[in-house]
């Protein structure tokens, strides 16, 4: 009993204190971000700076109506929006966001298969997009539903078979494990540079961000396998972009930066004092936001890749790179172990 | 035609100098608050880029800008309209209506003048700011308000672009509204002032008899 709900507390703080602020203020940073690095002023009407945008932005959704248009499959269209959004929050399930805080562990589910998990719910991140590609039953969603599962199913190969050698290194798949890992703090991203740099770049085409965001590519394809959805339905998919980016960025930072871990202060042991958990939650919220402000600043800096050219990345340069790192790794390991 | 591919080292094949160089340009953008060169001489003080923060910050316009038609004065005072109703003529969508004082109707308040109108209506929902009325009319009285005419106050000065109203009724202007808008007409040539000499010194040239 205790532990339903202790659970339950733990996956409603998560959700609805961390990860939906989190994604509406990412919303906000990345209009700002991006207005500044075009010269604009961006919006700063709402509130102070424009500090409750979100809230006004989300009003207009709710209020927005909600039309389906006559030729969609209605079951999938208004599965998709669900299904694109559900799968992000999932992945949160297994990230160890701290230490402990008070008597409990700070993570949701303490899986000893953490990682495989994980792929196996992100690959779930495809449906969304594909089955909104189906369901809307029209040519720039048909368009971006087959770029996103050519996309997302060559890069989750990438990006599976670079996280190898962190396993390899760490020999334990719960991703508690890995942060113990890099208590020290040479960092995995240290370690295993060529592997952090691969599950970056297919980190960004796994969540369909610049410069890989061919499923919806607003120039061609009229927003893609969104073009059909408006009101909340189309702020589900928004949602779930930014909680993919979330997610995918609170893998890194575990796989790859140490957690909430930091070399010094004793700010790398299991937390003690209920103050200290929650420092060591801020550490990983913060690590975090770095790699959220990244993803904004790559949206704003590089163009589009050309589809074969993404094909051409993932599977001719990424995939066999990986390979590579893997078998360079056990080596390694082999003779000096 | 043909076109040039040029041959990409190695180096420029990993595609890092392209991200350096986008991040250099987007990191030098971020940090830009330069104010906008446009009209850098008009908006001093003014902290802003290549947008406006628009009711705080206001567009200056520039020269030759057709804003909207108002009424003026002149340097007296006076009403410079005589009534003749050419602009109400001239005007493609009919927005200016002009009623004439009549033959019992008050006379106009300056010499050189026979009448001033009685109502002088302006519909801004209609006129769209051609200019023929300024162009067409004989005594410069009315004019499509900008900010350069001499001595304008830099603190006062007409944004005519953002004409606003919450009724159609409101967006007529009447002659009182017009002639406030307006304001003084910073006339250099003064027409009348200098026939009013002329016939003074007409009327006082010594002739040998």
């Amino acid at each position: 009993m205790d532990f339903w709900l202790i659970s339950l507390i733990k996956i409603c703080a998560a959700i609805f204190l961390v990860v939906l602020p989190l994604v509406a203020y990412s919303v906000l940073a990345e209009r700002r971000i991006s207005a500044w690095i075009q010269d604009r002023v961006g919006p700063n009407r709402v509130g102070p700076w424009g500090i409750l945008q979100p809230m006004a932005d989300g009003i207009k959704f709710i209020l927005k109506e909600d039309f389906t248009p006559g030729h969609v499959r209605k079951v999938y269209f208004w599965l998709a929006p669900a299904v694109a959004m559900i799968p992000a929050l999932l992945t949160l399930a297994v990230i160890p966001f701290g230490s402990r805080l008070g008597s409990t562990d700070a993570v949701i589910a303490n899986l000893n298969v953490g990682i495989l998990y994980t792929f196996g719910i992100v690959s779930l991140g495809v449906y969304g997009i594909v089955l909104a590609g189906y369901a809307s039953n029209s040519k720039y969603p048909f368009l971006g539903g087959i770029r996103s599962s050519a996309q997302m199913i060559s890069y989750e190969i990438a990006m599976g078979l670079s996280v190898v050698p962190v396993f390899m290194l760490v020999g334990d798949l719960n991703l508690g494990a890995v942060i113990d890992y890099q208590k020290s703090g040479v960092w995995l991203a240290f370690k295993q540079p060529l592997a952090f740099i691969i599950f970056l770049i297919a980190a960004f085409a796994e969540t369909n961000r610049l410069p890989f965001d061919l499923p919806e590519s607003e120039t061609e394809l009229v927003g893609g396998y969104h073009t059909e959805y408006s009101s909340m339905k189309f702020a589900l998919f928004f949602l779930g972009e930014y909680a993919a980016m979330i997610a995918v960025s609170a893998m890194m930072v575990v796989l790859f930066f140490g957690g909430w871990t930091l070399p010094f202060a004793g700010l790398n042991e299991t937390a003690t004092s209920l103050g200290m958990g929650f420092l060591q939650v801020g550490i990983f919220i913060g690590k975090l936001l770095m790699f959220m402000a990244l993803f904004i600043w790559v949206r704003w800096m590089l163009p589009r890749f050309r589809y074969d050219q993404l094909m051409d990345l993932g599977w001719k340069r990424f995939v066999p790179l990986a390979l590579a790192n893997i078998v360079v790794t056990a080596v390694i390991l082999y003779f000096w172990r | 035609m043909k076109i040039k591919r040029p041959k990409l080292t190695l180096f420029e094949r990993l595609y890092l100098p392209a991200l350096w160089n986008g991040f250099k340009v987007t990191l030098r953008h971020f940090f830009s608050w330069k104010k906008s060169e446009v009209y850098a001489d008009k908006n001093e003080g003014y902290d802003f880029k290549a947008t406006l923060k628009y009711p705080e910050e206001l567009w200056t316009v520039p020269k030759g800008f057709r804003g909207a038609p108002y009424l003026v004065k002149d340097q007296n005072d006076a009403t410079k309209c005589v009534s003749c109703q050419l602009c109400e003529f001239v005007c493609p969508p009919k927005a200016i209506r002009i009623v004439p004082p009549g033959e019992d109707g008050a006379a106009a308040d300056r010499a050189n003048a026979e009448k001033l109108p009685k109502e002088f209506e302006i519909d801004m929902l209609r006129c769209i700011f051609c200019g023929y009325c300024e162009e067409v009319c004989p005594e410069e009285a009315i004019f499509l308000a900008k900010d350069y005419y001499e001595g304008y106050d830099k603190d006062k000065m007409r944004r005519d672009y953002a004409l606003t109203g919450t009724s159609r009724k409101e967006m007529i202007y009447d002659k009182e509204k017009l002639l406030e808008l307006g304001g003084v007409h910073h006339d250099e040539i003064r027409k009348w002032e200098k026939k009013q000499k002329d016939a003074d010194a007409q009327e006082n040239f010594p002739v040998n008899d």
